[in-house]
């Protein structure tokens, strides 16, 4: 039978040339999702396309490009109403009776605001300046700054800052790898970013999982995340880091809580998360000691406690609508640095229905809640990390002139590694080595290899940072923060402009 | 040292006084008394070694936070979430305790004389040889146990009036590994959907001993006595599954 199910149609189809094909059943080994098949009668090897994620490994490995995965051509009949993929899941759904899932980011068609900015530049007067013979400054201070400095004189008459400066993270770059756990991810590819952070002079972010011993060496580069479920939370995990942050909501998903089904959690990584093997890491919505800015104030100085204050506390947030006055309520509750990750963030599992209607475009939140900040006086308590769909260096520049400090990526640094936004990170089979623990499939993401890629990213996006800040004749990143006179906007509306704080092209 | 090292902590902020016995710690102290403790919140967080704590007053909020070594014991009564993910030894307390005792808490034994507030033992994990421990000497509040993720959580209800049931609604509502023991019957309305009672086997009759016993001996100026207690009936509750919302969703 060519379908399962009647209800079952195709999203891909994979195409074979078998002039160009030698039968070395490379696809077959290489398909994670049982998709390809030997049929040794025929000494031929096919596809069940309904089975085809579209991932296109088998694409990538053909040894004699053979393989093309195109989009089913098969189509429904034409409606402007109901989309192919509404049908689908809706089959799916009368089929299995549950929630439908999802990983990767929202891929839904929603205004990018970042692609309606638009950056200035010098002519004539306030010269431009080449980044490639002057000094260019990236780096950049994360952490809650002082009121005002205190500078006395000492006995011998010198200057001396009697300010005590809070505890900051030093970034070489203001691009932080986005916490992503041990469990939706790989061993190998936490290897990759805490080596890339080291070498960039960044960090990497743990996400909800735990720590895993081999990489407490990497700690001075490394943000460790407290969730609800507090998977490998414990004295040490929290020694051994740069910073910690409390993991409110996750922009994928906000609101709600994680779960990393029992089949994921195998030996290594019950060991980090210090959970049996095999049993579910549930991680509830809420943190069951926060339900107030009072009870989170709790916790950001129970971590403090707990690690001398010598550290920054981060808060990461979902951008919801009221994102403002929670910004300011976590900034009251002391906390150092606010992460705010936007609808467009990814997951390594959500229900599709909350990654594709819940939360709002990081763009906004980021402006409202740097302008919130600053109305109220407090901007310089806590840094801002904007988070949730960075594609390259011009939504970093465009994010730090809207206000934040630094930016995470997450898909970005995967799709380094060779993602292909398949979105099928929740079933743990991804044929690219990185959202999967079977060992065997792990194995293809080779982690000196994944750093190399990661290192060179940034590398690359550094440089062209330099360059628009150097085009704008500005040398420190710093001066960019919040600058948003340096932005314009296309075919927004009044109010948009507005939230965004910038002004129509032309004006 | 020929005694404890004492600190008056009358009207002292949290912060200096978590930071002396931090300083302390590291100089050398192993044993402290703190004397007029009225809710100073932390005590003992994050401290890695086996250090005697005693306090005398309330203890605040995250009592024992993130602690792995030391041994508290309160004399008084506790707020909201004592032993807070810890990870290591023992915390005991001549009273009652608040909400959300035990979140995440990993390893170590809390003993508490009388009741406690609601989400005690919440999302309490077991790993290898790490089985924490938690001993409620009186009643608890709604959602006892939710997430248990491992642990074993006892309650044993020995300052019962009648007025309420010993443990209050959803009890282990989300639980998903661990043990929970409820001396006398609990009633099957009060329990989450994810739990199951099971009969008590001689293997837990010996585990409970020895728990009850050490429990016990810790509040030996009370005269609770093991024997008696461990002869009432237990209700034993389990999880029905290690994955509980493994068919929620379609693949």
């Amino acid at each position: 039978m060519l379908y399962e199910s009647i209800f079952v149609f195709p999203t891909f189809e994979v195409e074979r040339d078998y002039e160009k094909c030698i039968v070395c059943k490379t696809c077959v080994q290489q398909c994670t999702f049982n998709a390809t098949y030997y049929l040794p009668h025929r000494h031929k090897v096919v596809t069940r396309d309904t089975e085809c994620v579209g991932c296109r490994r088998c694409e990538a490995m053909c040894p004699t490009g053979a393989i093309k995965v195109r989009r089913y051509q098969g189509e429904f009949k034409e409606n402007a109403y109901w989309s192919p993929r509404d049908l689908k899941d809706l089959y799916k759904q009368a089929e299995q009776g549950g929630v439908i899932l999802t990983g990767g980011g929202n891929d839904r068609e929603y205004p990018i605001y970042w692609d309606h900015i638009l950056l200035d530049a010098c002519q004539v007067t306030n010269p431009s300046i080449d980044p490639l013979r002057e000094p260019m400054e990236l780096r950049t201070y994360l952490g809650r700054k002082p009121d005002k400095l205190d500078i006395g004189y000492n006995e011998k008459g010198e200057p001396e800052l009697r300010t005590k400066i809070p505890p900051n993270l030093v970034a070489d770059i203001p691009v932080i790898f986005a916490p992503m756990s041990y469990g939706a991810l790989n061993l190998n590819m936490h290897r990759a970013e805490a080596a890339a952070a080291k070498a960039m002079g960044t960090y990497w972010n743990t996400g909800e999982g735990g720590l895993h011993r081999e990489l407490y060496p990497y700690g001075d580069h490394t943000i460790v995340q407290v969730a609800s479920g507090r998977f490998g939370v414990h004295a040490e995990y929290l020694q051994v880091s740069a910073a910690m942050e409390i993991k409110i909501g996750q922009g994928a998903k906000p609101g709600i809580g994680g779960h990393l089904p029992g089949g994921k959690v195998d030996e290594e990584i019950s060991k980090t998360r210090m959970i049996p093997v095999g049993t579910d890491a549930l991680s509830p919505a809420p943190h069951h000691d926060i339900y107030s800015i009072e009870d989170l104030r709790q916790l950001i100085y129970a971590l403090k406690e707990a690690t001398n204050y010598e550290k920054p506390v981060s808060v990461k947030i979902a951008a919801v609508h009221n994102v403002a006055a929670i910004a300011s309520g976590i900034a009251r509750a002391g906390a150092d640095i606010i992460v705010l990750d936007g609808f467009r963030g990814g997951t390594g599992a959500s229900p599709a229905i909350v990654r594709d209607y819940v939360g709002i475009p990081i763009e906004l939140a980021l402006a409202a809640v740097d302008q919130r900040l600053r109305d109220e006086g407090i901007r310089n308590w806590v840094s801002l990390i904007a988070a949730g769909g960075i594609r390259n260096s011009g939504d970093v520049i465009k994010a730090v002139a809207l206000g934040a400090d630094a930016v995470y990526i997450g898909t970005a640094a995967l799709l380094a590694v060779g993602c292909t936004l398949c979105h099928k990170c929740y079933t743990g089979r991804c044929a690219w080595g990185i959202t999967t623990n079977d060992p065997f499939i792990a194995k293809r993401l080779n982690p000196e290899i994944a750093a190399e890629r990661l290192t060179n990213l940034l590398r690359a996006w550094a440089q062209e940072m330099k360059e628009m800040l150097g085009l704008m004749g500005i040398n420190a990143i710093e001066s960019l923060r919040g600058n948003r006179l340096r932005l314009r906007a296309v075919g927004l509306s009044k109010e948009e402009m507005d939230i965004l704080g910038i002004l129509p092209a032309g004006a | 040292m020929s005694g404890p090292f004492v600190i008056d902590a009358k009207e002292m902020y949290y912060r200096e006084l978590n930071q002396i016995v931090r300083d302390k710690v590291k100089e050398g102290v192993t044993h402290f008394r703190l004397l007029n403790v009225n809710g100073q919140r932390y005590i003992g967080a994050g401290i890695t070694r086996d250090v005697k704590i005693e306090v005398y007053g309330v203890a605040g909020q995250d009592l024992g936070v993130f602690m792995n070594g030391p041994t508290i014991e309160v004399f008084g009564n506790a707020q909201d979430c004592v032993g807070n993910t810890m990870e290591g030894k023992k915390i005991v307390v001549h009273g009652l305790a608040g909400d959300v005792c035990g979140y995440g808490m990993r390893g170590g034994k809390l003993h508490i004389l009388g009741d406690v507030g609601y989400r005690v033992g919440i999302h309490m994990k077991t790993y290898k040889d790490m089985v924490p421990v938690i001993v409620v000497g009186g009643k608890a509040g709604d959602f006892f146990g939710e997430y248990m993720a491992g642990g074993i959580l006892i309650l044993l209800n020995l300052w019962d009036n009648g007025s309420r049931p010993a443990v209050g609604d959803y009890v282990a509502t989300g639980m998903h590994g661990g043990t929970i023991y409820i001396r006398g019957e609990v009633n099957p309305y009060l329990m989450g959907k994810e739990v199951g009672q099971v009969e008590i086997t001689s293997e837990d009759e010996l585990l409970l001993k020895g728990l009850v016993e050490d429990y016990c001996r810790d509040f030996a100026q009370h005269g609770l006595d093991p024997e008696v207690i461990l002869r009432s009936q237990f209700t034993k509750l389990v999880p029905v599954s290690l994955r509980p919302y493994g068919k929620v969703y379609a693949y």
